[in-house]
């Protein structure tokens, strides 16, 4: 896939002894949903954050549109189009709702030329964080603590996809969640991917068969198979690493 | 320069730096351990220093000092510990200034009311007040030098206790992952306690070894804290080897400095703290740099 | 941060008004407090701009407020203070741009002990070198009230309410900049730094960037405060910097309350008043001053600001600051 929107080569990540992303190899394109999966202790988090420059990895290469963005800070991927979602709620609790997004969507371009603008009269970001809350389906009001935990799932989306970026990377964005507001949570990925290249990360087995364009399995940190989910269900060695699950 | 003055100024950086170290070494415990951040740490060793003058002008000589800061260190220690900064924890990095600097005023007030605001000098004790001749021409104060060996004395029986006990083991789990105490169902209260009163003793028992050399006076803990910091920085947090090495790094340069460039020395140990920011801003030593 | 409400602010715009009322009902002695006091609240509220704008808790703050006052005895005297005080201002960021530069890579309980160590090493530099006037300090001429080439001469009688006047419409000057600059972009994303720094940089903010420039225009603004300080005094000494400075800002931002603009000058107030009530009471002023500091952190950790004077708004939670 030349035309792959984040691509990453051999990416690699030691902690002391441990090898917890080892040799990963991954190309996902606009209007794909990739999915990620494994056992616990796979290394898909690592991933996520080795993609999204929380992490520094240790060897690899990660491509963002062809150019090569290994190494930068997470907020400079962030400015260059990656958005990311947090497995544990990571939102600014004591904030409204609506703050949260806006912040999210007043990071996009924020150059020094913008710092003295007053916030509640910049009507770009106030108009993204409205087009992010609707897209996810989330109200405006409130204070962000006091959403239920399905609601400040769907928050931490809203603020990923506030900053406009072309690659989306979510964390397990169905944690906790109960089947309804997971159907909705599927089709707003499904939804989402249209525009956006989005890796998931996600335990549902089930969920991920029925959502995922394409996916990567991942056991120990490397990975064991990748493929669309035909290939995937009938892999021996996807069968034999969850053996005993019905694949 | 000669040599055996240059000598002379290096043994008196390498005793500086270990009484630095032994005050380091728990403010870098408390720090690592407990999470908390006690300025009143440098009026331990005021008061430590104030301990060994008094009981010097008492008895006359400086010996009984050195147990009774130690033993006066526990009790102090656990007395704050218990007392006051087990409710500070969890709280802001804010209110722990605020209370640790309200203490530093009421023992400093505390000092002024009971022994005035005069400089004292504290003698050397009789029985060390003479010079060993190290070389045909360099003699050197054998005060400082019994203080040196005191020092790696302290740090070595600290080493063995950390490395080799149950309870070190404990607490070095505890400074390297503070969340570790709770996995390891090890009892949190009794080893802040215990650091705590550690801690104390050891700033305690350092001003009682430093009031000879630096005499007594008012604001003495504020000048100690603030290089300890520098060394705490330097050293990496909650890392005793690190406060090791960067006491001894800072008492040389600080010492050195002194000597031989008087009117910039005051500096010298900024600027060494500003690289190593620049170079390692979690320290020197510390884990993961 | 949050903002006075209307009735708060109606509140201290009386208190402003009493102030600067002070030349028909009190003595040149407290018209000097009273300027302390004013100076003492510019002094506090740029250390707000950091702790509860960034959450930046930081214990070298009094060096540049000591590096403004001292920009006073380093400029040629006989210069209008339209120019000494911007001087002062610009000084003191300088001071505070590498400073910050190197603090801010540093997180926490390092930042404390990077600033207060910093903070002690602007200290020694006027302690022990030549450049300050040495450690006992020195008299300055004060800058002259020049305005656009008019020169006011200030008789000597006059000279405390003239002060007060003037650190008044300064104070109100920071005050409303600050209020403003809350409201912007920037002071937004301080604010979200502040409650969650990680999150905002997953978002795309260099947050070491943002934190800097709220460093730095803390540090200018602190110069402001010690430019005044060293106009009121006429003297300067290396106590200016000295880290009990810095806490003494730190307990009236803390007495205040840590989340609003009001706070410090409250907390100002409140301190200068305590202080001055101490000296009558007795000689031991730090007894007091660190039994207060003690009372305040056991019983008032939301500070005076909490007692009232604030909008009802927002749920009750711990204002942790940023780790």
């Amino acid at each position: 896939m030349s035309g792959a929107a984040l691509r990453c080569e051999g990416l690699t990540r030691h902690f002391g002894g441990l090898t917890a992303v080892g040799d990963v190899h991954l190309s996902l394109g606009v209007g794909e949903l990739h999915a990620v999966i494994g056992p616990n202790g796979a290394g898909k988090s690592t991933l996520v954050n080795l993609l999204s420059g929380t992490l520094r990895p240790s060897a690899g290469r990660v491509m963002l549109e062809g150019a090569d963005v290994t190494g930068w800070p997470a907020w400079r991927l962030a400015q260059a189009g990656i958005g990311r979602s947090f497995q544990r709620t990571n939102v600014l609790r004591d904030m409204s709702v609506f703050e949260n997004v806006r912040l999210a969507a007043q990071a996009r371009d924020f150059g020094m030329a913008r710092w003295l603008r007053a916030a509640q009269r910049e009507p770009a970001p106030i108009a993204a964080a409205h087009v992010a809350l609707s897209r996810v389906g989330l109200r405006a009001e409130g204070i962000a603590g006091t959403l239920s935990h399905g609601e400040l799932r769907l928050l931490e989306i809203a603020m990923a996809l506030a900053t406009r970026p072309r690659v989306l990377l979510l964390d397990e964005p169905l944690a906790g969640m109960g089947p309804e507001e997971g159907e909705h949570v599927a089709a707003l990925l499904k939804e989402l991917s249209r525009d956006h290249a989005v890796l998931l990360i996600e335990h549902d087995m089930d969920f991920v068969f029925a959502v995922a364009d394409t996916l990567t399995v991942m056991v120990d940190g490397r990975v064991l198979e990748q493929g669309t989910p035909a290939q995937i269900r009938a892999s021996a060695a996807v069968r034999e690493a969850y053996l005993g699950h019905d694949v | 320069m000669d040599l055996s003055g240059l000598f002379a100024q290096v043994l008196n950086g390498l005793q500086y730096g270990l009484l630095l170290f032994l005050i380091s070494s728990g403010l870098t415990l408390i720090f690592g351990v407990m999470g908390v951040i006690n300025l009143a740490h440098g009026s331990m060793f005021m008061i430590g220093a104030y301990l060994a003058f008094v009981v010097a002008g008492w008895t006359g000589s400086l010996w009984l000092a050195l147990p009774l800061a130690i033993l006066g260190g526990i009790a102090m220690g656990a007395a704050l510990e218990a007392g006051l900064f087990r409710r500070f924890y969890k709280r802001e990095h804010l209110d722990q200034v605020l209370l640790t600097f309200a203490l530093i005023l009421l023992f400093e007030e505390a000092r002024s009311a009971l022994l005035g605001n005069d400089f004292h000098a504290v003698p050397v004790p009789a029985i060390l007040d003479f010079s060993v001749p190290v070389t045909a021409d360099f003699a050197y104060s054998a005060y400082r030098l019994a203080v040196l060996v005191v020092c790696l004395v302290v740090a070595a029986v600290m080493f063995l206790g950390i490395e080799r006990t149950q309870l070190g083991a404990a607490v070095r789990a505890a400074a390297e992952k503070p969340e570790m105490v709770d996995l390891l169902g090890l009892d949190a209260r009794r080893i802040h306690l215990v650091v705590f009163a550690i801690g104390t003793a050891l700033a305690m028992l350092a001003g009682a070894l430093a009031a000879p050399l630096h005499s007594v006076y008012p604001n003495m803990g504020d000048s100690f804290l603030i290089i300890c910091f520098v060394v705490v920085v330097v050293g990496g947090v909650g890392s005793i080897a690190g406060a090791f090495w960067a006491a001894l790094l800072i008492g040389l340069v600080d010492t050195l400095g002194k000597a031989y460039l008087p009117e910039v020395a005051g500096l010298a140990v900024y600027v060494l703290m500003a690289a190593v920011l620049l170079w390692r801003p979690s320290g020197l030593f510390a884990r993961g740099a | 941060m949050r903002i006075a409400s209307r009735s708060g602010h109606l509140l201290l715009i009386l208190a402003a008004l009493a102030v600067a009322s002070m030349p028909w009902w009190a003595s040149a002695y407290h018209m000097q407090l009273g300027s302390v006091a004013l100076v003492s609240a510019m002094f506090a509220l740029s250390l707000q701009l950091l702790i509860g704008g960034a959450g930046l808790v930081s214990l070298g703050h009094a060096g540049f407020f000591g590096v403004g006052a001292y920009a006073v005895y380093l400029l040629p005297s006989g210069l209008s203070i339209l120019l000494t005080l911007p001087a002062a201002a610009l000084l003191a960021a300088l001071a505070a741009l590498p400073i910050g530069a190197l603090s801010l890579r540093t997180r926490g309980f390092f930042f404390l002990m990077v600033t207060l160590a910093f903070g002690q090493m602007l200290f020694f530099l006027f302690h022990d070198t030549p450049l300050g006037g040495g450690k006992d300090g020195v008299f300055i001429t004060r800058p002259a009230f020049e305005l656009f080439g008019m020169v006011f001469e200030v008789p000597r009688r006059q000279r405390p309410q003239v002060l007060l006047w003037f650190n008044l419409g300064l104070l109100v000057a920071m005050y409303a900049a600050l209020v403003a600059l809350m409201r912007t972009s920037f002071g937004h994303a301080l604010q979200g730094i502040r409650a969650n720094e990680e999150r905002m940089r997953a978002l795309g903010y260099d947050t070491t960037r943002l934190k800097l420039a709220a460093f730095v225009l803390a540090g200018g603004l602190a110069g402001v405060a010690g430019h005044m300080w060293a106009m009121i005094e006429a003297f300067v000494n290396p106590e200016l910097l000295s880290w009990h400075r810095s806490a003494e800002a730190l307990l009236m931002v803390l007495l205040g309350g840590i989340g609003t603009l009001h706070g410090p000058l409250i907390g100002a107030a409140a301190y200068v008043g305590i202080g001055e009530v101490a000296t009558l009471l007795t000689e031991r002023q730090r007894l007091v001053e660190g039994l207060v500091f003690l009372l305040v952190v056991l019983l008032l950790p939301k500070g005076l600001a909490g007692l009232g004077l604030r909008r009802p708004a927002a749920p009750k939670r711990a204002e942790v600051p940023a780790e």
